[in-house]
């Protein structure tokens, strides 16, 4: 125990006197880099435009109140592309994202020195990219609209869901998948009785807060011109109609809320 | 089961028992699921014969990844990505700094009940509105630049860390805490104390998955305006670049993997 003898007394610390030096150093680098990067930023700021926030903002408040609320008539087939891509894009990505996961756990990979790698260069490569990224690629190859939004989401999907799932592959337990095998079921039997049933609860909740996610995500994929709600978000933006543009931000908050519930309520009633 | 059922069963092939048990409601939701599909391809109006034109620009990217240019725009896509890498480092010092008060806030069990009120109203307006939004308003606020991007992830770091920090000081040993109480501390040192050292692993594990997602972030935010590598990706895209859109994906996919792997290791050093 660290003590320090002062006058006489000894006195607890809860750090020698090395530890308080290292950590001290420490503090002072990260405070360098942090002072570092904030210069970067600070020299290409207009920090004029900075200053003058506090007026735009309430210059954009004033033309945004009140919203538009005929405009909704207008926003009902958008909402519908919108659920559409999610929930599509989220069915295929889950298709894709089954024998990935398989082909990725540690106890189903066919090869865990060929396949197992490639695997999980997959899911790292799906996962990295934002679904914008994704949207902005495959539109210059397949062109805009809704078609784009669900491959967009179905490809950023495939490895966050297929890492989860095969995180819960590698969970599950093993004498199961023995007594199948002892039964004499060939590989395929003991995959569907003896492993399936034990991921399918982690599956349907992934398939869930996949989805849950994808709302949010698509609503944001027509800025790109990957269609839904995001494309009247990005139209109205660009003509600066505020009041539609808070309009449609009410109706995202709203979308991501439902989403939200619908998705803790399912998954409550699953697992 | 009784023994009737049992003899009846007797001699009978087995058969996998249904998802759903009950019978009206398996084929409600099947019928369902099969509407609404059948709603959803027919409202995705999908150009078949655009699709084909693009499979060969689809297959000039995917051939663009086996030789990425790196050299040519190589001045962009450096100034790019250290504005990316300068916001990520300074919204998650920032965000973290801010979270951790607020997650404090937001725990119920050390919190009076009028600062709980407020910390979670904020962490779920943080949670509700998507990077993207944020992104946009705060540049026709605060005008283009990192500026913004770095005001964005700050706040969307908030959101992210103060929940998951206050979900897991609501989960700790109040016995610890009570003990470090009873021997006379004041609240800082109650904290400092009693609760620090059993959230710690935790939060230390949560901020490097934070730095994580805020720099994949960061990569889009750029589409809007709000500084970092996307700007150069988006105009990379726009001139048909792909090569060095290929150079800047690999990049990303290089540093997300990078910070992944330090991620693991730091987690593991921790807990």
């Amino acid at each position: 125990m660290p003590v320090l003898e002062r006058g006489g007394a000894q006195v607890w610390q809860r750090r020698t006197m090395g530890e308080r030096l290292v950590r001290w150093i420490g503090w002072l680098i990260g405070l360098v880099v942090f002072a570092v990067c904030w210069q970067k930023i600070s020299e290409s700021t207009t920090w004029f435009f900075v200053w003058d926030a506090p007026r735009i903002a309430g210059d954009i408040w004033d033309r945004a109140t009140p919203p538009k609320w005929e405009y909704i008539a207008r926003l009902g087939r958008p909402i519908w592309d919108t659920l559409n891509i999610a929930t599509l894009g989220t069915m295929i990505s889950l298709c894709l994202a089954v024998p990935v996961a398989f082909l990725a756990a540690r106890n189903t990979t066919p090869s865990a020195l060929f396949v197992r790698p490639v695997a999980l260069l997959i899911i790292v490569a799906t996962r990295s990219i934002n679904s914008l990224i994704w949207a902005l690629l495959l539109i210059a190859i397949i062109g805009p609209g809704v078609f784009a939004g669900v491959v967009a989401i179905a490809i950023r999907s495939i490895g966050f869901c297929a890492k989860l799932l095969y995180e819960a592959i590698e969970e599950i337990d093993a004498t199961q998948v023995e007594a199948i095998s002892a039964t004499g079921a060939s590989r395929w039997q003991v995959m569907a009785y003896g492993i399936v049933p034990q991921i399918l609860p982690a599956f349907a909740g992934i398939a869930v807060f996949r989805w849950d996610i994808n709302i949010r995500e698509s609503t944001v994929l027509g800025l790109v011109g990957a269609g839904g709600i995001g494309l009247q978000l990005s139209s109205s933006l660009n003509v600066l109609a505020w009041p539609q543009v808070s309009l449609i931000l009410l109706v995202i908050l709203a979308a991501v809320v439902i989403s939200e519930w619908v998705s803790a309520k399912v998954r409550g009633a699953i697992i | 089961m009784s023994h009737r059922e049992l003899d009846d069963m007797l001699g009978t092939a087995w058969r996998k028992p249904p998802l759903v048990r009950r019978a009206w409601l398996r084929w409600t939701l099947l019928l369902g699921f099969a509407v609404y599909l059948v709603a959803a391809f027919a409202t995705i109006d999908v150009d078949w014969g655009r699709v084909y034109e693009g499979l060969d620009r689809g297959w000039a990217f995917v051939m663009s990844f086996t030789r990425p240019d790196f050299v040519s725009r190589w001045s962009d896509i450096w100034s790019g990505l250290l504005e990316s890498i300068v916001m990520t480092v300074a919204a998650s010092v920032v965000g973290i700094a801010i979270s951790i008060p607020i997650g404090l806030g937001a725990a119920r069990n050390i919190a009076p009940l009028p600062v709980y009120v407020i910390c979670r109203g904020l962490v779920a307006i943080s949670r509700a509105l998507q990077e993207i939004i944020v992104a946009i308003l705060l540049v026709a606020i605060f005008g283009f630049g990192p500026l913004a991007g770095f005001l964005t992830l700050s706040f969307a770091t908030i959101g992210f860390l103060s929940k998951l920090l206050a979900e897991d000081i609501e989960a700790m040993d109040r016995s610890q805490a009570e003990a470090i109480r009873a021997s006379g501390a004041k609240w800082l040192q109650w904290i400092n104390y009693g609760v620090q050292p059993q959230v710690m692993p935790r939060l230390v594990g949560l901020s490097m998955y934070r730095i994580d997602i805020n720099f994949r972030e960061s990569a889009i935010l750029g589409l809007v305006g709000a500084g970092g590598i996307g700007a150069t990706l988006n105009t990379a895209f726009d001139r048909y670049e792909y090569d060095t859109a290929a150079a800047i994906l690999i990049l990303i996919i290089g540093i997300v993997m990078a910070l992944e792997y330090l991620s693991g290791v730091i987690r593991a050093r921790v807990q």
